[in-house]
């Protein structure tokens, strides 16, 4: 077993490997830049290497730096956590060279998922389905427009090197197809230095399934049931379940077995994702499911897994990565319950979730029974502007889904984190609608919902609460920020009033 | 202790004295039942009669909100005698600052002194978190003054440009 892990990541995802790390007496490595100096990982880790500025590209996306603390503290491994170097081949490759295990699979199997259009072909070869289209790029705009004939609009254009919804166009009819692929060629080229794209046809409203999959260095493979993540906004998912509604012991079985054909093509090892479009018609009992991409990596949203398994999929990546065998086999794994996660962003739902950096003034945490919070935020934390926002994951987790919505409600409610915006609210909305409650879910869903206006009844008794609350803190003195609360005072006689409310308070309070 | 509060727009007279260990309060007249409890600073365990509340207290920059369970508030709290002769600060015909809702980048200054904006009108753009943030202008008037440059890094509350 590996003495001391380096984890090359920041956020709720370094706490969490940093956690793992300690529960196996593992001493644990944090790296950071020049704006993270106070971050959580930080504190929690056993040694602390600063890495450079503040863009990642300077710091956490840097392969020589993160290298060179590896060889400095001594650390036998490196967990990439998810996002930034999680996925980059050419860094696998590197900690091999530097002698360094890294937590993940081989750089070969990253390169054989690496492009979407190779993992279709090899796919394809597998016998796996995949949604109708290219398994190559398009060379041409004549080509485009024979393959988008053939199998029928509407089609969907996919940058080979994509992720995160860059590079992708859904196109409807012919007229727009010639602009559509200028575009994402243009993007990916941009986004990714490959302006590669391919056609596949476009599946309306589909749902979002995945699998996941662990895979020993010994040939031995299993897959730890699916999660549900239909609910995305802009491509990026918000909140995620597992198991899904739809997915019977059948279907399940099905889609599990296709995973770990897909995995065993590439000769992958550690943890992994098999990512599935499923189309459901309505009034059709028939669901189809077709093989989208896989991710390299451990996902945001694996604590949904881990509820329902039992199984600790950070431990599990570490004893792979250490060369040991998978201590159970597949029938052994036995789904318990049911697990809803929400990912608590930094952003303003009511400026259409602009992103929302700044300083933590207050932070009230839920708990209790089925909940479990992966968080990376503290109170007086200031959350940068650099990264991307996500600050948490709030899981629920019940016998069934609907003890599982009503304690992640429950929580929801007991959650407070001021001082910045937070889309805490959205997920009440999510929690409360009727469609979400009976699992009618797609990857539609979330645009149609927040097109409608929140049902939000005002409630006067409310109000006049609050009328006596300012009051009373104004009597009390109490704010954090030390002002009192006397209001909107811009001007000089802000000085006035500051002291008014003082002798009123010492009035008061006498 | 006289206060005049406005939630979310609505003025309130809130007179609140503590004596002997015992809140009394009138709210525009009523009288409450009331007790209170700090039970840290910014969160407030108030009883009107025998509900119960937890109110979160918020400041950011210059708007304070007050939270009763999931629902949020803005508040202004005055003290009567402390405003007299006072003209608001956030008077429509008064200069009016355009601040960053939060910190970020200003990538792109959209007027020069002088010009024309309509309520509404874009002022700048601020990046944060990778993503371009648009901040209009309060008011329809005359752009006064640019406190900012493009490039320059500002915190939440900043004052961007004055329009008037």
């Amino acid at each position: 077993m590996f003495n001391k892990i380096l984890i090359a990541n920041r956020g709720e995802i370094a706490v969490r490997v940093l956690r793992a790390c300690h529960e196996m007496g593992i001493a644990a490595v944090a790296v950071y830049s020049d704006v993270d100096r106070a971050a959580l990982h930080v504190r929690k880790a056993d040694e602390a290497y600063p890495i450079g500025a503040a863009a990642a590209s300077e710091s956490y996306l840097n392969i020589g730096k993160i290298l060179d603390v590896a060889s400095r503290s001594g650390a036998d491994a490196i967990h990439p956590g998810y996002g930034f170097l999680s996925e980059n081949a050419k860094f696998a490759q590197a900690c091999a060279d530097a002698g360094v295990k890294f937590i993940g699979p081989t750089p070969a199997a990253m390169d054989a998922m690496g492009s979407k259009t190779r993992a279709r072909q090899a796919m394809e070869r597998a016998g796996v389905p995949c949604v109708p289209g290219t398994s190559r790029g398009v060379e041409s705009f004549e080509q485009a427009e024979q393959v988008a004939a053939r199998i029928g609009y509407p089609v969907m254009l996919k940058a080979a090197a994509g992720g995160g919804g860059k590079g992708m166009r859904l196109v409807h009819e012919p007229v727009q197809l010639k602009s559509a692929l200028e575009a994402a060629r243009s993007e990916a080229e941009r986004s990714f230095g490959d302006s590669e794209v391919y056609i596949e046809k476009a599946i309306a409203n589909p749902r979002h399934i995945e699998m996941q999959v662990l895979a020993d260095e010994h040939g031995n493979i299993v897959y730890l049931g699916e999660r549900e993540c239909s609910l995305q906004r802009r491509h990026q998912k918000v909140l995620e379940e597992a198991p899904s509604p739809i997915v019977d012991p059948d279907m399940r079985r099905r889609m599990g077995e296709v995973a770990v054909r897909v995995a065993r093509a590439a000769a992958y090892t550690n943890a992994g994702t098999v990512e599935f479009l499923v189309d459901q018609q309505e009034n059709d009992q028939q669901k189809n499911f077709y093989f989208l991409e896989m991710n390299t990596r451990l996902q945001v949203e694996h604590p949904v897994t881990e509820l329902i398994t039992g199984l600790d999929l950070v431990h599990l990546q570490i004893r792979i990565a250490a060369g040991e065998k998978l201590p159970f086999r597949q029938e052994d794994v036995q789904l318990r319950g049911h697990a809803i996660e929400c990912r608590i962003y930094a952003e303003d739902p009511d400026n259409n979730y602009f992103p929302s950096p700044g300083k933590i003034t207050l932070l009230l945490a839920p708990s209790g029974p089925g909940i479990r919070r992966d968080s990376g935020m503290y109170e007086g934390w200031n959350v940068p502007i650099d990264y991307d926002p996500l600050l948490a994951k709030l899981i629920g987790y019940g016998t069934d889904r609907n003890q599982a919505i009503a304690r992640l409600n429950r929580a929801l409610s007991e959650y407070f984190v001021g001082g910045i915006k937070t889309n805490i609210s959205l997920f009440r909305r999510i929690l409360r609608d009727a469609d979400f409650c009976a699992a009618k879910l797609d990857t539609g869903f979330l645009d149609r919902m927040l097109q409608q206006l929140p049902n939000d009844p005002v409630d006067s008794r409310a109000a006049e609460v609050a009328a006596v609350a300012a009051g009373m803190f104004a009597a009390l003195g109490a704010t954090s920020s030390g002002k009192g609360i006397s209001g909107a005072c811009t001007t000089e006689a802000e000085h006035h009033a500051s002291n008014w409310s003082s002798a009123g308070r010492r009035e008061a309070l006498r | 202790m006289l206060y005049d509060v406005t939630i979310d727009g609505k003025n309130y007279r809130l007179d609140l004295n503590h004596a002997e260990g015992r809140w009394s309060c009138r709210l525009d007249g009523r009288e409450l039942e009331v007790d209170a409890v700090l039970a840290r600073p910014d969160v407030l365990s108030l009883r009107i009669g025998n509900m119960a509340y937890e109110v979160k207290s918020e400041r950011v920059a210059n708007d304070l909100h007050l939270w009763i369970g999931s629902a949020r508030f803005a508040v202004e709290v005055r003290d009567p005698r402390s405003l007299r002769g006072r003209a608001r600060s956030g008077d429509e015909r008064g200069p009016r600052k355009i601040t960053a809702p939060m910190p970020g980048k200003v990538v792109r200054v959209m007027v020069r002194e002088g010009d024309e904006v309509e309520t509404g009108g874009g002022v700048a753009v601020v990046e944060a978190m990778k993503m371009q943030n648009e901040i209009k202008s309060p008011k329809k008037g005359t752009v006064r003054k640019i406190t900012v440059r493009e490039g320059a890094t500002v915190n939440a509350g900043d004052v961007l440009a004055i329009v008037e």
